[in-house]
């Protein structure tokens, strides 16, 4: 089997010091593959946006390892990590968290801003990622004139653009109704599936976490279990 | 880099454009209140000094009299009269020139207009013993002076009440049942500090006024001129002791006229003027701290409120002194812009204001500078420093932000 893409050992987190302290992540041991489709579940409080946010390099462990594409993760510095989620990380967050009065393909191209790409390519590339998500139409819409299942393809086309190995999603379907939900799902699994990203989702509905090819289960700042989904994922496609 | 956090400033401020006018506004306020502030208070003692400067500085100006004013009873004590003038002139060390003066009101009738003034009668020494020049003819000559001649140098007041403004010297007028010759017209003073309209005047030989309108010989009015390389108090020492002597006073009784130095006017009168300055300069640095505050203010809670924006560009991966950078920029623009803006709406103000309070227009280019430069110096410091702090934060936290 080949070398995972995300290897964590040991890893915990601790908030706060002293007797208030909160031990959030008690050693969470887990290996990701690159090209799966992860769905973390848990009930609040188990660890798993933590984790989420450890593995977005958002966020640093107290302790323990964290081996991204073979590079210790909690040796780098601030910018070095802000680097590393520049090139190889994309967010979708629950609340969108596209900028207001920009419009769709302004927020996508700012990524690519970012990268220092000269304007052509940032529209190419923007308009190229929003058709990824079915909105080119859209492009010059402010999030204020889109609708939830809208906006949230644009922050997934926002976290597309630059190509980036792995996809992290924190409960993306929070906010939306349910067939809204499963469209969304279903992006993600074509993003996954045609341009081989990894895609990490922190959700707590069964349903959703039903469309990746593993699950995995938090329960007390631990991992508690690992399960096959139904959805495809890498082992599938991968030559035996 | 340069360019895309240029780019990144500009497109905020455009899409915010009302939080970049506030931000804009308080420096726009701050910078135009004390740049007006300050011109206009310079302004207006640059005015006072003007006037005082028209009075001429080195001149007594004796008057017959008791104290300040005549207070009291008792009989009037006499006025003047030539003699007295010319003991002046001829004893006391250190006097230049003496103008006797001699006062009566009369109204003043040309082609159907009519106006009330005030009718001045002196010698030519009145001109040399304070600067007044005229603006057409001449003073009248020492034959005109010597045989009363009824020929008028109007005031600036006279001459736009009676002329329309219009040429005035060789015409005819009459005044309180005189005919007049116009000989010359003087210059605008504009209003004395005490005492009306200095220009609202009509100046004819003394012996002429006292012939056809005092109908007396007294001279009510002396002004002395005093070389300035005389110390004054001490020509005004010995003023007294002459006018003592020949008006009989004993010894231990009190004077029975009074001496103005215009010095000591003008001293006193500079002194509030420097007094206003202060004032003004007090009241341009309380505004300046009040639009400091205002920048703060708004800086401050746009920065609070942009906090998510600032979590949103770090998580997609953004340095943080690339978040700071585009802050510090867009603080820098709007700040130069609302300064830029305040020294215009302090020019325009200072141009509308200027012709209402009667001062001369002025432009002082070290208060726009000093204002410019601490308004922006403050938007920069109020931009920065909230920003720097919330990019410092943990992306996650700046996320959660509401």
């Amino acid at each position: 089997m080949a070398e995972p893409i995300i290897r964590l050992r040991g890893v915990t987190k601790t908030y706060g010091e002293g007797p208030t302290a909160f031990q959030a992540l008690k050693g969470v041991d887990l290996d990701i593959t690159g090209g799966d489709f992860v769905a973390v579940m848990g009930p609040s409080g188990s660890g798993k946006s933590t984790t989420m946010n450890i593995l977005g390099c958002l966020d640093m462990p107290s302790g323990g390892e964290f081996v991204f594409k073979g590079v210790h993760i909690e040796t780098l510095s601030r910018d070095q990590r802000a680097l590393l989620r520049r090139k190889y990380l994309g967010f979708v967050f629950q609340g969108f968290n596209l900028l207001s009065r920009t419009s769709a393909l302004e927020n996508v191209e700012l990524p690519l801003l970012y990268r220092g790409e000269d304007k052509k390519t940032r529209r190419d590339m923007g308009m190229a990622a929003l058709e990824k998500v079915g909105l080119d139409r859209w492009w010059d819409h402010t999030p204020a004139e889109l609708s939830g299942g809208q906006q949230q393809r644009v922050a997934i086309a926002r976290a597309i653009v630059t190509n980036p190995d792995v996809l992290l999603a924190d409960e993306p379907t929070g906010n939306l109704d349910s067939e809204r939900s499963v469209e969304i799902m279903k992006l993600l699994t074509r993003l996954n599936q045609e341009s081989g990203i990894t895609v990490l989702m922190v959700t707590h509905e069964p349903d959703m976490a039903a469309f990746a090819h593993t699950i995995v289960h938090f329960k007390d700042g631990l991992v508690e279990r690992i399960e096959a989904g139904q959805g495809a994922g890498q082992s599938e496609k991968a030559p035996a | 880099m340069l360019g895309t956090t240029f780019t990144l400033a500009i497109r905020s401020i455009l899409r915010h454009k009302l939080r970049s006018f506030l931000t804009t506004l308080g420096i726009i306020i701050g910078v135009a209140a004390v740049v007006a502030m300050v011109t206009l208070g310079k302004a207006t003692t640059a005015a006072v000094q003007q006037q005082i400067a028209s009075l001429g500085t080195n001149i007594l100006q004796v008057r017959p009299g008791q104290g300040f004013g005549r207070g009291g009873g008792g009989p009037r004590p006499p006025d003047f009269d030539e003699a007295d003038v010319e003991a002046v002139r001829e004893q006391v060390a250190g006097v230049t020139a003496v103008a006797p003066q001699a006062q009566s009101t009369a109204t003043a009738i040309h082609e159907g207009a009519n106006w009330s003034t005030t009718i001045n009668g002196t010698t030519g020494a009145f001109f040399t013993v304070q600067p007044w020049p005229l603006t057409a003819g001449r003073i009248f000559s020492p034959a005109e002076e010597a045989a009363g001649k009824a020929v008028c140098i109007i005031g600036a007041t006279v001459q736009q009440n009676l002329f329309r403004g219009g040429n005035a010297v060789g015409q005819r007028f009459r005044i309180g049942g005189v005919s007049c010759d116009v000989i010359g017209v003087l210059s605008r003073r504009g209003q004395a500090g005490f005492g009306g309209d200095q220009d609202d005047t009509v100046i004819m030989p003394i012996k002429a006024v006292q012939r056809r309108f005092t109908g007396n010989r007294d001279i009510r009015l002396m002004l002395v001129g005093v070389d300035a390389a005389y110390d004054s108090a001490q020509v005004q020492a010995s003023l007294s002791d002459l006018l003592r002597e020949r008006r009989r006073i004993d010894a231990g009784a009190e004077d029975n006229f009074n001496i103005f130095d215009t010095a000591q006017i003008s001293a006193a009168l500079t002194g509030s003027t420097q007094l206003l300055t202060s004032i003004v300069a007090a009241v341009a640095g309380i505004s300046l701290i009040v639009g400091g505050i205002g920048i703060m203010n708004i800086m401050l809670v746009s920065v609070t409120e942009r906090t998510r924006e600032i979590g949103i560009r770090l998580a997609i991966g953004a340095i943080a002194s690339e978040v700071l950078m585009q802050f510090l920029v867009e603080a820098i623009v709007l700040s130069l812009l609302g300064g830029a803006m305040g020294l215009l709406l302090a020019q325009l103000a200072i141009a509308i204001i200027t012709p209402l309070m009667q001062v001369p227009w002025m432009f002082d280019l070290q208060i726009n500078i000093i204002a410019f430069a601490i308004s922006a110096v403050i938007g920069v410091v109020f931009g920065f420093f909230p920003a720097r702090r919330a990019a410092s934060l943990n992306p996650i936290d700046a996320l959660r932000h509401e």
